[in-house]
């Protein structure tokens, strides 16, 4: 039962069959076991975790509380955590303790759930692989040769091995969908601007997205109903009613039209991801819903658009990291240029520098136009492709990434071959919309396939409603990788 | 051969909010190094900016009260550089669209007379922290008090052609951002300070010269002398054979000269980009009519006023607009009474040099607009001189009689003395005690006349009514027969 979808332990809680301080307990001994193994977590507060498992249980017995209340959760390490060291995978910030809690952090604490740790990333978000952390590779569940995919590798493992219920991610490219897929869970990044920025560790400003990865649809709306919200601090943060993203998850798909774009479907996907998609759509098709083909014209753009503008914003988000006023500096240096270039030279790995690179390039005097200005242009016609295939459809889906998990070291060397795992998530950036990544199969290699529901803005409820419906029909979500079974 | 120098202008003026730009910290000046550096100002992780809209209110009165185009829709933007005042790696200013565009401000040039100088644009951006090099034995000290500071970056064209224009126009935008109450315009506290772009070029030839840009300069003087200087050393250069490389100046103020910072080629590629933060500012028409209304009539508003309601000379009247409280003080001092004439003369003279001497503002002074009026009130109604009413303002000015002109009058007796029969009685003594002089007088020694008045008004203690004693005077000598 301490393995169960939040929706359940919700109500193990509430008939006190279960307390937070036992599922709390729990889910530590069950970190303290996996994580040698799957490293998915830089760091464990048990103390901490066990204090605010007694305070939800006391805050239960005292009167009503929260669905979220006493359950367990893990946040991403790009998320500030008051008092906890908060990471973002890097040398950078390696004990780099947060002064204040991000916004999200906030809510999930206000909604009474309980902070066990933070889970493993590529260092400042930057990966597909999560190959890219300062505390060294995560590993994948359902193998541990492979991997879990990234940025959001920590969590997607840590949800996938059953060792929290849910957990926090960002989402940047496919951050939180792509390992999602690669881990076998659901992964939701929500419409920019529903969850505020506040205390996120910034990658790309105008893309980073933090969203949830738990193990079913109806998890991801239980946990984006207490996360989503203004936030005066934000000012990218909107200002809409509140909305409950349940509401719609009984809702039958009759009706329901799916697009299919015809440049999700071409080649370069893995024909076990295919047969895994087709296989899903006919089940969706038999759950009531139409297919129709719709293009993204411009969709094939979207990969190169997106490493111009992330890696722009990123040459700028990551300069405060100067060892000045907090954070790694050299310990020799002579002069200030020199403790600058010691400082980021020691404090960054090789794919953050790479990146601050190309940003820095794409942004200078003489390739600004060419680059940055061109990257903008061709994403509003991203967006206009979108909107012109909403027009025939309500939903748009295919596979979260063409391929399954693959083993740990085989792209590192290859950042293209990388960057190409992120081809079908990153258009989701580029516009701001909703997207979710939710299991449909395996290969034969017994590695997961995710599905991958793309949406209206806003449309989070129609995404989670459809991810629910399959999910009701399918038990694919509900396969725990051998070895993490309870 | 003859040289003009082409001068242009960027300004740095401090807006007078409560808290920053990008952060609810306090912009106070003077506190304790970092006690004003909130996590947003010293760029925690995670921080995002939100926009104060004061300092938007605050550039949209600018732009309207000179004349400039308040555009709808600004952008921010990053201007990355490292250094260790600058927190975040870069600062969030304005680029490619500034909140203000065009708008002009009118000086008056002592070699043109009244120019107009044209502005290229304001925008808003943030200060940088402090670096401090002194104290730390060979380390360097950073305050981020002042980063995040707003600040409204005014950049006119190369309209100036003299250190003087300079300085006229420099003048008129500090009185401007103080009038309009954007600014405090404190100098020394660095609330407003300028970077001048200066080349030189023939006389005659329309095309400009290379410029090289002095930055932070903190006084009218300053501004001044670098100018001289840079003008002097270009001319020089030129003239050698020599060409100018434009770069960044320095200007050391202990030594009068300006000295090389950067050349072009060191120049920084700043990547300007629009901050992903920051939504595009929107300024509608309903913001800007709010802010329009309650905009205090302005400088030249003020001075046509004075000049039609007043009926002062455009001279006093511009005089009188210098500063905001100057104008003030001459409206209350009006509204209590006192003649509009006699009043700006007062102002102008015994009040200005007051306010010099003490090198206060008219907004600080001792005396009142009130108390002033009741002074002026008193030399009209013949109960004191124009002559005693200088010692009754000084007593006024020091605080005697709490300022108050008649408790000085009265406590002091320089009550006037306008009986014809008093002053007759001193004049007839005058006249026995002095037979020399006016026999002088009789000889047609003019002048012997003034000497006799003198007698009179030293014998009055100066309290005698000088009209009255002219008039007495002058029929007592007619009459005199020794």
């Amino acid at each position: 039962m301490f393995t169960a979808p939040i929706a359940e332990l919700s109500a193990a809680l509430a008939a006190k069959r279960v307390s937070a301080v036992e599922l709390t307990t729990s889910a530590l001994a069950r970190i303290d076991a996996a994580n040698p193994q799957l490293n998915a977590f830089a760091t464990i507060d048990p103390d901490g975790a066990l204090a605010r498992a007694r305070d939800a249980d006391a805050a239960r017995a005292a009167g009503t509380v929260g669905p979220l209340a006493g359950i367990p959760v893990a946040h991403k390490d790009v998320l500030m955590t008051a008092g906890l060291r908060t990471t973002c995978g890097s040398r950078m910030l390696a004990n780099f303790v947060a002064p204040y809690d991000a916004f999200v952090v906030q809510k999930l604490r206000d909604a009474g759930m309980v902070l066990v740790g933070k889970t493993n990333m590529d260092e400042f978000a930057m990966g597909s692989s999560n190959e890219n952390s300062f505390f060294g590779p995560v590993r994948n569940p359902w193998n541990p040769d492979y991997v879990p995919g990234g940025s959001s590798g920590g969590s997607a493992a840590a949800v996938a091995a059953r060792l929290v219920p849910a957990a926090t991610g960002t989402d940047t490219g496919g951050s939180i969908r792509q390992p999602a897929a690669l881990s076998g869970i659901s992964g939701l990044k929500p419409t920019y601007g529903v969850c505020s920025r506040y205390g996120l560790i910034a990658f790309a400003s105008s893309l980073d997205t933090p969203g949830v990865l738990a193990q079913t649809a109806h998890d991801c709306a239980l946990l984006l109903n207490a996360m989503a919200g203004h936030d005066p601090r934000d000012s990218t943060s909107l200002d809409r009613p509140i909305e409950d993203y349940t509401r719609d998850l009984a809702r039958p798909l009759k009706g329901l039209r799916i697009g299919l774009p015809k440049e999700y479907f071409g080649e370069g996907t893995e024909p076990s991801v295919v047969k895994a998609i087709d296989a899903a759509l006919a089940e969706l098709r038999g759950l009531g819903a139409t297919t129709v083909e719709v293009s993204l014209p411009s969709v094939d753009l979207a990969v190169p658009v997106y490493y111009v503008i992330a890696s722009a914003e990123a040459s700028s988000n990551l300069s405060r990291f100067d060892g000045v006023r907090y954070g790694h500096r050299a310990a020799r240096y002579a002069d200030l240029a020199d403790m600058y270039q010691k400082t980021r030279a020691q404090g960054f790995g090789a794919e953050v520098k790479r990146r601050i690179l190309v940003g820095t390039y794409v942004l200078s005097h003489g390739y600004y136009d060419a680059y940055y200005l061109k990257a903008q242009q061709v994403r509003r016609r991203i967006a206009e492709d979108f909107r012109r295939a909403y027009e025939r459809c309500d939903v748009i889906v295919g596979p979260t990434s063409p391929t399954t998990a693959f083993r740990l070291g085989d792209k590192v060397d290859n950042p293209v071959k990388m960057y190409l795992n992120d081809i079908f998530t990153v258009a989701a950036n580029l516009i701001g919309a909703p997207g979710i990544s939710i299991p449909c199969g395996f290969d034969r290699q017994g590695l997961p396939v995710g599905m991958l529901l793309q949406g209206r803005h806003f449309g989070e409820a129609t995404l989670l409603n459809v991810a629910h419906q399959y999910q009701l029909a399918t038990d694919w979500h509900a396969r725990v990788p051998p070895g993490f079974a309870p | 051969m003859k040289w003009e120098v082409v001068i242009g202008l960027e300004t740095h003026a401090q807006l007078s909010t409560v808290s920053k730009i990008f952060s609810g910290a306090a912009t106070a000046f003077g506190a304790e190094p970092n006690t004003q550096a909130c996590a947003v100002d010293i760029a925690l992780p995670g921080v995002l900016p939100v926009l104060n809209k004061g300092a938007v209110e605050r550039a949209i009165r600018f732009g309207l009260a000179v004349g400039g185009t308040i555009n709808r829709r600004s952008v921010f933007a990053r201007k990355n550089y490292f250094y260790p005042d600058l927190p975040k790696g870069y600062q969030i200013s304005q680029y490619e669209i500034p909140v203000v565009q065009g708008g002009s401000i009118r000086i008056a040039s002592p070699m043109r007379g009244e120019v107009e100088v044209r502005l290229t644009r304001a925008h808003l951006e943030e200060d940088a922290g402090k670096s401090l090099h002194e104290d730390f034995h060979g380390m360097t000290g950073i305050d981020l008090n002042r980063a995040g500071t707003p600040l409204l970056e005014i950049v006119s064209e190369p309209d100036l052609r003299s250190s003087e224009e300079a300085v006229a126009y420099a003048k008129a935008l500090h009185s401007l951002v103080r009038w309009i109450d954007i600014c405090d315009g404190n100098m020394q506290e660095g609330s407003f300070r300028f970077d001048a772009n200066v080349s030189v070029r023939p006389v005659g030839e329309p095309k400009l010269g290379t410029r090289c840009e002095i930055k932070n300069l903190n006084s009218f003087r300053f501004l001044q002398q670098a100018i001289e200087f840079e003008l002097r050393r270009q001319v020089e250069l030129i003239e050698d054979g020599g060409r100018v490389e434009q770069e960044t100046r320095l200007f050391d103020p202990d030594r009068g000269e300006t000295r090389s910072m950067r050349t072009k080629e060191e120049a920084h590629d700043y990547r300007y980009f629009p901050d992903p933060d920051l939504p595009p500012l929107t300024i509608d028409e309903a913001w800007i009519a709010r802010v329009k209304a309650a905009l205090p009539e302005l400088p030249e508003a003020k001075r046509q006023r004075f000049v039609d309601q007043y009926r002062l000379s455009p001279v006093e009247a511009a005089s009188l607009t210098a500063s905001v409280a100057l104008a003030r003080h001459f409206e209350a001092t009006v509204q209590a009474g006192a003649e509009a004439k006699l009043a700006a003369n007062w102002m102008l003279g015994e009040f200005s040099a007051a306010l010099n001497r003490d090198e206060i503002d008219a907004s600080t002074a001792p005396v009142s607009g009130q108390q002033l009026g009741a002074l002026l009130r008193r030399i009209a109604d013949g109960t004191i001189s124009g002559k005693i009413a200088k010692d009754v303002f000084d007593a006024m000015w020091a605080g005697e009689g709490g300022s108050d002109p008649d408790a000085i009058i009265a406590a002091r007796g320089l009550r006037q003395i306008s009986d014809a029969g008093a002053i007759e009685k001193v004049v007839d003594e005058v006249l026995a005690a002095n037979t020399a002089t006016v026999a002088e007088f009789k000889a047609g020694k003019e002048k012997a006349f003034n000497s006799l008045v003198g007698k009179v008004m030293a014998a009055t203690r100066g309290k005698a009514n000088p009209a009255q004693v002219n008039a007495i005077l002058r029929q007592k000598l007619k009459a005199y027969a020794p």
